[in-house]
């Protein structure tokens, strides 16, 4: 159910951009107006659930620990996987954001002789990483429509990602792994009977949303292909906070940048914000060294506690019987 | 045996149909779960299970020493002996092949006339049953065993240390 | 209740998924998977609300009228208190990493039981009253109402998990369900749904001071007792001093190896140890119990029972505080001792009196795990072992939980056995440190009436022993943790039979030759040692050897 009303919603998110601009001819208002919006509610929604989360405190050290711990000189300690100290969390924070340390743990189980096995999985670490990679990639690639003259850098970018010069113009390897790794994360929700029996509605409609503004640009970029001249003015002009609607600009272009406004709308209401989660996780970002160096609870408050001179109360004649000191005769 | 060779020529419908027998007796929510799991299920106990009732498929056609018979059954019915079932519901699973060969192989069976054979195989599954009951019993019977010791050590323990126990203690 | 099947029902099978998902599915209590629940002297002795006699098969559980707004508001305090809570009602992306990685899940199949929907169970309340899109779009945002029905949910499954953070390791984002299933069974105690095997213990140790409510003449006795099996060992006399004020070192332990074999076995490894380094040391009967059951009811409970550690330490006026083996006992010390009740500025910082060894990983906490004291003295040739009294032990290690993933002490002990034992054998790495597998019986789960969930939940952990058993040979499962020792002799008795547990300073005093010891025929278990049996034997065997 989940499944099939997200893609409805993303159809119906299509229709609204094309009817929008083609029929009714509100480009002022998909090119200009729900830009500027998508983009405040992105910038101002990604900072309140920062600060709200980072509101609440962290009262209790509690790194999970994958490795050896730093005890005795002699014995080797995981710097990375049970840091010790703030450069081994960076470093362990560095593996996991860029290149997903834990999902590279992932195993399956398997049944040899009547018994749990398991082996090593490193498929959804794969698709996982080729998608954010890509990602990333497709989203500084696209700097250029904002930037002039566009940055070397990009420039470089460009001609790495479309190093294997198939077609003109030249198909960029990024666009296409990142809707394939998103299909291959999709098909997981749908062919992996667990993950599809936790799938929520708000799993798929992120999907078919990426997916879409993929599929959008791809084809503006090689089959409906638009007036690349009109496309950066209009981006340039939204940058410049001196917007223009120019025709002669497709509508695939509207609907992409619809898309888009919706995905960045979207983003800081979801799950989408694992992004920036991820920095705060205190299972992650915390060194192994709560022995070393006193944690301090915020909100830490006094409890009523059972006290030595209660229990010696309690228990002094069995404790004198037993030949245990005690404190008063 | 000719109702052998049959039972190779079907074996991936009839074990296909087997394994969703058993996942069927589940409780609803878990096994609607699993089957949805196909062929290639992902956890351990459904593995378990489709490793097992296939060396005991292939055990009915190509022979099987007890002891091999008894690891098969073993690694499934031990899982279910302590799987919310009953006696019945938990060694059923193999009165199901009986049921699924007849099924399976009916026509055949008329047709070629292997009634004979048929019960010849049918009195191989019975004796799977016995050894599978066996084994249940057994399971149940050791899960009560550490039920019990757990009790008794509690309360031997405990006796021990009271106040009576240590002034026995004292007089020795 | 009971499901049975009849004959003609097994061919029409629909092979349609359930129309219902599972949040329109309410649970069904079986017997063998839940705790009883617990009678009120327990709840009241420690002033934990609604005290009352109940049972969770009940229809009525007997919840405070107001049930609803006290979980809510205990939701909003704790979203605000922990952001480890917070974030993990948010971020979570379903991607299913986490799903096969929980015990309970491979040994019971049911979907409830994986960690990221053992999670969903308390975020779709979280959705629905915390969060704009849940409020507006109710289920279509994964939201749901809370009912009492939801509130058996959380109790049937928030006491199927052990806290054992497993999934955690597996977690992009680290999300951890024992945090999760921390802050729902706290929420569940504002019910006063306690369990009976948790609330005892705690009720126990807040009043005298450890979980089995040993008085302080029964721990000195059951001490005797074990000091008097040495003595028939070894012929040396040990002679541990209790509450003694002015000794250099606290020793605190979990009573459990006190009182249960084959604890006591590890307790008689400490105490011929510790005697035969000659060390200034004291039990105390005040703060006798290293575990802490209080970490499975809610941290201010945990908090008031750990309390006693440091003050027995500073009213001893003890330098440091040498720890024994435990495993949720290390989380807690590791973890959350100091920021409760430290600063511990009265004691100084560790140093190992025989070697002079500065403990600096625990400088602030002044707590020192025994295995990093030892493995620390065999390095520094401290100690003589005769390792062949261990030679009939083919033995495997388990890491258990706590230690693993919430200290990770995996060599210190590693370090022990190899040293003390010619026999040790690994299980696979997929199985061990970081990935190890759950006893099964962790966080107050190892009650009697719940021994089928134990056996599904240790059932990887059984299947990990018997491959190492069938390939090596093993026949003695080691830990550093004494719930291990109380759950582990069955779990191997129903999986792999053959098996025995033991601590590591089993092994330790077992292999250790003592100053002035009689030359021994016993192991610490008073069983006659292999290596030195009769002539008779040893003639029967050279006979069978010619042949």
């Amino acid at each position: 159910m989940g499944m099939l009303f997200s893609l409805f919603m993303v159809a119906a998110l299509i229709v609204v951009a094309y009817a929008g601009v083609a029929v009714v001819n509100m480009q002022n208002l998909f090119g200009v107006v729900i830009p500027y919006a998508a983009i405040a509610i992105f910038l101002a929604g990604v900072i309140l659930k920062v600060l709200k989360w980072s509101r609440s405190p962290v009262p209790f050290h509690i790194p999970t620990t994958c490795g050896q711990q730093k005890s005795l000189p002699w014995i080797k300690h995981s710097s990375t996987d049970n840091p010790q100290t703030t450069g081994g969390v960076i470093m362990r924070m560095a593996l996991e954001i860029f290149l997903f340390r834990s999902l590279f743990r992932n195993i399956k189980s398997e049944v040899t002789d009547g018994r749990a096995t398991y082996g090593s999985d490193k498929l959804l670490w794969l698709g996982g990483l080729a998608f954010h990679l890509t990602f990333f990639t497709v989203l500084i690639r696209h700097l250029r429509f904002f930037a002039e003259p566009v940055p070397a850098m990009i420039n470089t970018i460009d001609a790495l990602d479309g190093f294997m010069q198939i077609g003109v113009p030249h198909l960029l390897m990024s666009g296409v792994i990142l809707v394939a790794a998103a299909a291959y994360l999709l098909w997981r929700r749908v062919g992996i009977s667990q993950v599809k029996y936790i799938s929520l509605a708000a799993d798929y409609f992120p999907l078919f949303l990426i997916i879409s503004i993929g599929l959008t640009g791809i084809i503006m970029r090689y089959f409906a292909k638009v007036d690349i001249v009109s496309v950066k003015k209009m981006t340039m002009g939204l940058v410049s906070l001196n917007p223009v609607v120019l025709s002669g600009v497709g509508s695939i272009f509207y609907i992409h940048m619809f898309l888009i406004s919706v995905l960045l709308i979207y983003f800081p209401f979801s799950k989408l914000m694992h992004m920036g989660g991820v920095f705060l996780s205190p299972t992650r970002n915390l060194s192994n060294n709560s022995r070393e160096k006193r944690h301090v609870n915020p909100w830490d408050y006094p409890v009523k506690v059972h006290t030595y001179e209660q229990y010696e109360d309690e228990f002094r004649e069995k404790m004198k019987e037993a030949g245990i000191p005690v404190e008063k005769e | 045996m000719k109702i052998k060779s049959l039972l190779l020529d079907e074996k991936p419908t009839v074990l296909k149909k087997w394994f969703d027998l058993i996942l069927d007796t589940y409780p609803s929510e878990t096994s609607d779960f699993l089957k949805r799991q196909d062929n290639n299920p992902a956890d351990p106990v459904s593995q378990i299970i489709h490793a097992g009732i296939e060396g005991l498929y292939d055990g009915l056609i190509h022979g099987i020493d007890s002891d091999t018979m008894h690891a098969q059954l073993d690694s499934i019915v031990r899982v279910r002996a302590i799987q919310d079932f009953t006696a019945s519901e938990a060694i059923n699973f193999i009165f199901h092949l009986k049921k699924l060969i007849r099924a399976e192989l009916e026509q055949d069976i008329r047709e070629q006339d292997l009634y004979e054979e048929l019960l010849a195989i049918e009195s191989d599954i019975d004796g799977m049953i016995n050894m599978a009951f066996d084994i249940y019993m057994a399971c149940r019977e050791k899960i009560y065993e550490l039920k019990a010791n757990e009790m008794r050590n509690w309360t031997y323990r405990a006796v021990k240390h009271s106040k009576a126990y240590r002034e026995v203690k004292a007089d020795r | 209740m009971e499901n049975e099947q009849k004959p003609e029902e097994l061919a029409n099978i629909d092979f349609n998924p359930p129309e219902t998902g599972w949040m329109d599915t309410p649970p069904e209590f079986k017997k063998g998977i839940f705790c009883y629940g617990s009678r009120p002297s327990y709840l009241e002795a420690v002033g934990f609300p609604n005290a009352r006699e109940w049972k969770p098969t009940d229809e009525d559980w007997k919840l405070p009228d107001n049930w609803k707004e006290i979980v809510l508001e205990g939701m909003k305090e704790r979203l605000e208190k922990y952001r480890s809570f917070k974030i993990f009602m948010d971020i979570c992306v379903r991607c299913g990493a986490c799903a096969d990685k929980c015990h309970f899940y491979i040994g019971s199949g049911d979907p409830k039981n994986m960690p990221v929907l053992r999670a969903e169970l308390i975020r779709s309340v979280y959705r629905r009253y915390f969060t704009t899109a849940g409020k507006m779009f109710g289920k279509l945002a994964g939201a749901r109402d809370l009912t009492e029905d939801v509130i058996k949910e959380w109790w049937y499954y928030f006491y199927q998990c052990t806290e054992c953070r497993r999934c955690s390791v597996f977690c992009p984002y680290g999300i951890d369900q024992a945090e999760i299933t921390m802050v729902g069974r706290e929420i569940l105690n504002l019910l006063g749904t306690q369990t009976d095997w948790i609330g005892g213990p705690v009720a126990n140790c807040y009043q005298k001071g450890n979980h089995l409510g040993l008085e302080p003449h029964a721990i000195t006795s059951n001490i005797e007792y074990l000091c008097d099996d040495i003595e028939e060992i070894t012929g040396i006399t040990v002679e541990p001093s209790f509450n003694r004020k002015g000794a250099e070192i606290l020793f605190v332990t979990p009573s459990g190896d006190l009182f249960g074999d084959p604890g006591t076995y590890t307790a008689m490894g400490y105490l011929m140890l510790l005697h035969e380094l000659g060390l200034d040391y004291t039990w105390s009967t005040y703060a006798s119990e290293g575990g802490n059951f209080g970490f499975f009811t809610s941290m201010d409970m945990a908090k008031r029972l750990n309390y006693k550690i440091y003050a027995e330490a500073k009213r001893l006026g003890v330098k440091w505080i040498l720890g024994g083996e435990c495993g949720h006992m290390w989380r807690v010390l590791n973890q959350y001792m100091d920021t409760w009740n430290g600063p511990a500025d009265f004691l100084e910082e560790p140093v190992s009196p025989i070697t002079g060894t500065k403990f600096e990983n625990a400088k602030s906490t002044k707590m020192v795990h025994i295995t990093e004291f030892t493995a620390d003295l065999i390095k520094h040739n401290k100690l003589q072992f005769d390792k062949s009294r261990n030679d009939h032990l083919n033995i495997t290690f388990h890491d258990s939980c706590n230690t693993a993933r919430g200290m990770g002490i995996f060599e210190e002990p590693r370090y022990i056995i190899r040293n003390t034992c010619n026999n040790f054998f690994e299980m696979s790495d997929d199985e061990t440190r970081e990935k190890t597998f759950c006893c099964g019986s962790g966080s107050g789960l190892n009650a009697g009436e719940n021994m089928e969930l134990r056996m599904r939940g240790g059932m990887p952990r059984g299947h990990a022993v018997k491959k190492v058993q069938e390939k090596y040979g093993v026949n003695m499962l080691a830990n550093i943790c004494a719930i291990d020792r109380a759950v582990l002799p069955p779990l191997m008795d129903y999986w792999a039979p053959g098996v025995d547990v033991c601590g590591t300073h089993e092994l330790l005093a077992n292999a250790l030759i003592m100053k002035g010891e009689i030359k021994r025929t016993q192991d610490l278990r008073l069983e006659d040692l292999p290596g030195v049996e009769d002539d008779d034997d040893d003639e029967e065997n050279n006979e069978e050897g010619e042949e």
